[in-house]
């Protein structure tokens, strides 16, 4: 990379925590990143002090948030990578969720694992139906298309019968249990901590009493959503998504077949959304309609905004702050909307472009690492 | 015998009661570089927007190596083999100036989410494929250093000139370009010349709007002159300078050869 | 279809009557929309806090039920032009903290939707949330009948007798009826006389239609923006009077269905054009009694929510189809 030199002559510049991580020898990297998978795992066994919640369940608390990433990183692909503007993401949710309610419950009894590739793809299929005949449409009016869509689904299931109507369906069922190994939760006594040896996880019992397996179960689920995001954003498919969002006219005039991807983006965040809303219905044991209000659409919306543009990690950020700190702050729960409302504002009018700062390439910082090393090496030898 | 590449034929087009190109004919051969010339308003950029698909004649054809243009949605024309600059300028802003020469060669690939998802053989053929015929193509154009820099971040210039390289990235047969000295200084414009006449010598076939007179006398082999949607001359640099038409459509608009 | 013959009249009178409320509310979508190219998401709180305002000084002004009717026409003026004067200015409100500056800085139309829907709900909230606002500066008791159960209903007193004046084939006509239908109808044509016959009404025009042509003719888009906004606001503020009389109650969140269902009447009718506003309204009024009587009234929302998906499908220029721009002298 002899071009460097000239792209360097501003000398050594600060650094910063991204750069600092993506610099590192990639063995530490591989071992830091298993670290930190680990430690999300235990999180709920380990319990901490400040991060704990106190009136609720933490598990359950660590369990929602980690279904919001999931929801939002669904919603990414569609809003922020490929700039569409889904108002009513919600309803992929919902057709995940009642798809698993009505096949698990009295009437069908499914088995969970049987009926969860149903559902999801039933909000696939949805996903795609959707975007056929809306995706032509003008930006703004595909807002509006699409939260005409989510609160019609919403009515639907509120006025049918065979949907629970308004009461919601109960007994749904969940994924099969097999008892392996109790996890033993560790108790704190101010910044003491005991291992408490009656207060145990069963791997892998999935209960509505212990929500813990759920959580790594769905964790799990969010790890190989961001490694398939990952491996998708980085190649031609992520390009022409972010070429449709920048300028869809002239990604056209630059042979990209626009509303393809388009709909791909569309029906892979249906997929998603259905499959959160999956595991959603799955967790709860029952569902209702109120599950499914536009708000939620819109607190979606505010944690992929907080992200920025079409940003995974900022958009995981804006998730745990949405769903962790109305449960962290109970008293914050009644103002929620109100704050995530003023969040989407303030960042629509002075920072578009999201809370994070904005990304650099890996070819760009592994470029600049290198001036660095080049630098550092001449300044060795005199 | 060079191949007719670009067949414009007896072109209408209406925008409800405004006739903005009047039954216009012209043709580009092989290996040719054409310019598109006229006053403000007189229908250059209408007449590229018709024969890059942008929009659809009211009457008459546009052919491409014997196609017809016609009914045709935008990409397929890109992938039949014409690419295009814009008058204001049209990059991915939030892609570096590498992606967006990428999304263009991109046009000749097709890797899904399948492929991509599991690094599949053809993924990691056609990325290796676009990232060196990527970095290839800005070499060519100049900026190869700025490789790695946010379109948006780029001077005009480089812009520019990335524009072209995306438009290249296509692997097109005909390049039409527009108005791409727009905002140049002299030596800019002298370099921007090299480059049209290396992109020709290379294989493509160029079609070119410009205001810029020199520009457009140096490195043209044909001109096209366009007044209020119609075509008043047609020949070679030195015939259209003197075309009594031509300088009439022009008269009074002389700074364009005091200019640059 | 039985049950649609016998009551047609019924439907059909109570559909215009609510339709025309629809139509005025549109009236604040198709404007902003024809200058800004916008879709003003909190309008439906610019119409919610109307509706407040009017509850709220008739029950300041001790409005009960057998006041005289000298006394109640006193108090719906009182609360109209206090409606209309805070609708207006929470329009203005919006404008000025929500979309000036992105105006200023030709930001792309989805980031001040973003910023439209967030300022939607910050005004529901805040309206929803109002005892705990108060509660928090220590207002709680003097200002208690205005902001206790800030999540549940608020209403007039039943200052209006409802009286059946005629009958129309299967319907009793009231005052209520008459009353709506007109004064939506008055202020509609007032409206149009203003965009159509007024100088800045005229500005308004130019700048729908040429925002450059009309600042070189000397047409100050800011102000133009500002009257524009006002006059959507205004109109929502009469709607919010007449949908609390015929109604009987609003909430915090009332705006929002109400929203969605106006803008529906404004794409209906062709959005950016007044007198399609008006035509929107009143069709979807109908449309939504005549629908519900014939799948069920638990359907009544669907309707409109499937007829917004509809156009916006398959007619998006809406039955009028021309914009505010080209409106007749």
């Amino acid at each position: 990379m002899s071009t460097a030199k000239s792209a360097g002559a501003a000398g050594s510049r600060s650094r910063s925590f991204g750069d600092r991580v993506s610099g590192l020898p990639t063995p530490v990297k591989v071992i830091l990143v298993i670290a930190f998978a680990l430690l999300l795992y235990l999180l709920p066994i380990i319990n901490p002090p400040i991060l704990s919640t106190p009136d609720t369940d933490f598990g359950g608390v660590l369990l929602t948030v980690t279904l919001y990433v999931l929801v939002a990183l669904g919603l990414n692909i569609v809003v922020g990578y490929a700039g569409l503007l889904d108002l009513g993401y919600v309803g992929f949710y919902a057709v995940g969720a009642y798809g698993i309610a009505v096949l698990t419950s009295q009437q069908a009894s499914w088995p969970f694992l049987l009926a969860l590739p149903v559902a999801v793809l039933a909000a696939l299929v949805s996903g795609v139906i959707l975007g056929g005949p809306t995706l032509r449409v003008r930006g703004d009016y595909l807002a509006i298309v699409t939260l005409g869509f989510g609160e019609i689904i919403r009515l639907i299931a509120v006025n049918s019968e065979s949907l629970g109507a308004a009461a919601g369906i109960p007994d749904v069922g969940g994924p099969p249990s097999i008892e392996l190994f109790e996890v033993p939760h560790l108790t704190w006594d101010g910044w003491v901590a005991t291992l408490d040896l009656d207060d145990t996880s069963v791997f892998l019992e999935f209960s509505v009493v212990d929500l813990i397996p759920f959580y790594w179960l769905t964790l799990t689920v969010v790890f190989l959503v961001i490694w398939a995001d990952i491996r998708v954003k980085d190649s031609r498919v992520g390009r022409a998504w972010e070429a449709c969002r920048e300028d869809e006219d002239a990604a056209e005039l630059m042979g990209v077949p626009t509303f393809k991807f388009k709909l791909l983006a569309f029906a892979m965040g249906a997929f998603i959304g259905g499959l959160s809303g999956a595991l959603y219905a799955g967790k709860q044991g029952f569902i209702s309609p109120n599950s499914f209000l536009l708000l939620y659409s819109i607190l979606f919306l505010a944690a992929v905004v907080i992200g920025g543009q079409g940003n995974r990690w900022g958009v995981i950020v804006g998730a745990v702050l949405v769903a962790y700190l109305p449960e962290r702050f109970r008293e914050f729960t009644e103002w929620r909307v109100l704050v995530f409302g003023l969040a989407l504002m303030l960042l629509a009018i002075f920072r578009p472009q999201g809370l994070l700062p904005p990304r650099r390439t890996v070819r760009a910082r592994r470029a600049e690492h290198e001036i660095e090393t080049l630098e550092e090496g001449d300044k060795a030898h005199g | 015998m060079a191949e007719r590449l670009l067949e414009v034929d007896d072109v209408t087009l209406r925008f409800g009661g405004v006739v903005a190109l009047d039954q216009v004919s012209f043709h580009i051969d092989e290996g040719e570089i054409l310019g598109l010339i006229g006053p403000n308003g007189a229908g250059k950029t209408t007449c590229f927007n018709v024969t890059t698909g942008v929009y659809q004649a009211t009457s008459g054809d546009v052919r491409f190596r014997g196609e017809s243009l016609a009914g045709r949605k935008r990409f397929s024309i890109t992938k039949l083999g014409i690419a295009r600059t814009f008058q204001n300028i049209r990059l991915f802003n939030s892609m570096t100036a590498l992606e967006n020469v990428m999304v263009g060669a991109d046009a000749q690939h097709s890797t899904g989410v399948f492929s991509a998802l599991f690094r599949l053989p053809r993924h990691r053929r056609e990325e290796e494929r676009g990232h060196t015929r990527a970095l290839e193509l800005l070499r060519l154009v100049g900026i190869e250093q700025r490789a790695d820099e946010l379109a948006v971040n780029l001077s005009y210039g480089d812009q520019r000139r990335l524009e072209i390289a995306r438009a290249l990235a296509t692997e097109p047969q005909l390049l039409c370009l527009d108005e791409p000295a727009a905002g140049f200084n002299p030596a800019e414009k002298a370099k921007l010349m090299e480059l049209i006449r290396t992109i020709r010598d290379t294989g493509y076939t160029v079609l070119l709007i410009e205001h810029d007179m020199r520009l457009v006398m140096g490195v043209t082999d044909r001109i096209v002159v366009l007044e209020f949607g119609r075509k008043i001359a047609e020949g070679s640099p030195a015939q259209v300078q003197d075309d009594p038409a031509v300088i009439a459509a022009y008269l009074g608009v002389d700074e364009d050869a005091a200019d640059g | 279809m039985g049950y649609l013959l016998d009551n047609f009249f019924t439907l059909t009178i109570t559909g215009l009557s609510l339709g025309a409320i629809y139509s005025l509310v549109a009236l604040g979508y198709t404007l902003v929309y024809g200058v800004l190219q916008l879709i003003n998401f909190a309008h439906s709180e610019v119409f919610m806090y109307g509706g407040f305002a009017a509850v709220w000084t008739v029950y300041a002004l001790g409005g009960g039920s057998g006041d005289s009717l000298v006394t109640v026409i006193g108090m719906l003026l009182a609360a109209l032009v206090v409606a209309m004067t805070v609708s207006g200015g929470v329009a203005l409100l919006l404008e000025r903290v929500a979309y000036r500056r992105l105006r200023k800085h030709n930001a792309p139309r989805l980031i001040a939707l973003i910023s439209a829907i967030g300022a939607s709900f910050v005004l529901a909230e805040l309206m929803g949330l109002r005892d705990k606002i108060a509660g928090f500066f220590g207002l709680s008791d003097p200002l208690r009948p205005y902001v206790r159960n800030a999540r549940d209903s608020t209403g007039f007193a039943e200052i209006i007798e409802v009286k059946r004046l005629f009958t129309l084939g299967d319907y009793q006509v009231s005052n209520v009826d008459l009353l709506v239908i007109t004064s939506a109808l008055v202020m509609m044509l007032l409206l149009d006389l203003f965009v159509a016959r007024t100088r800045f009404g005229r500005g308004i025009r130019a700048v729908a239609q040429d925002p450059e042509a009309a600042a070189l003719m000397g047409v100050n888009s800011d102000r133009t923006v500002q009257l524009t906004f006002l006059l959507g606001g205004l109109m929502a503020g009469a709607a919010a009077v007449l949908y609390v009389i015929k109604i009987g109650s609003i909430r915090f969140d009332t705006g929002f269905l109400l929203g969605v269902k106006a803008f529906t009447a404004a794409v209906l009718g062709g959005i950016g054009n007044l007198r399609g506003a008006l035509v929107g309204g009143l069709v979807l009024g109908l449309a939504e009694n005549y629908g519900s009587a014939l799948i069920g009234t638990e359907w009544r929302d669907v309707v409109a929510f499937t007829l917004l998906v509809v156009i916006l499908l398959f007619r998006p220029t809406g039955l009028l189809g021309e914009s505010l721009a080209k409106a007749r002298t």
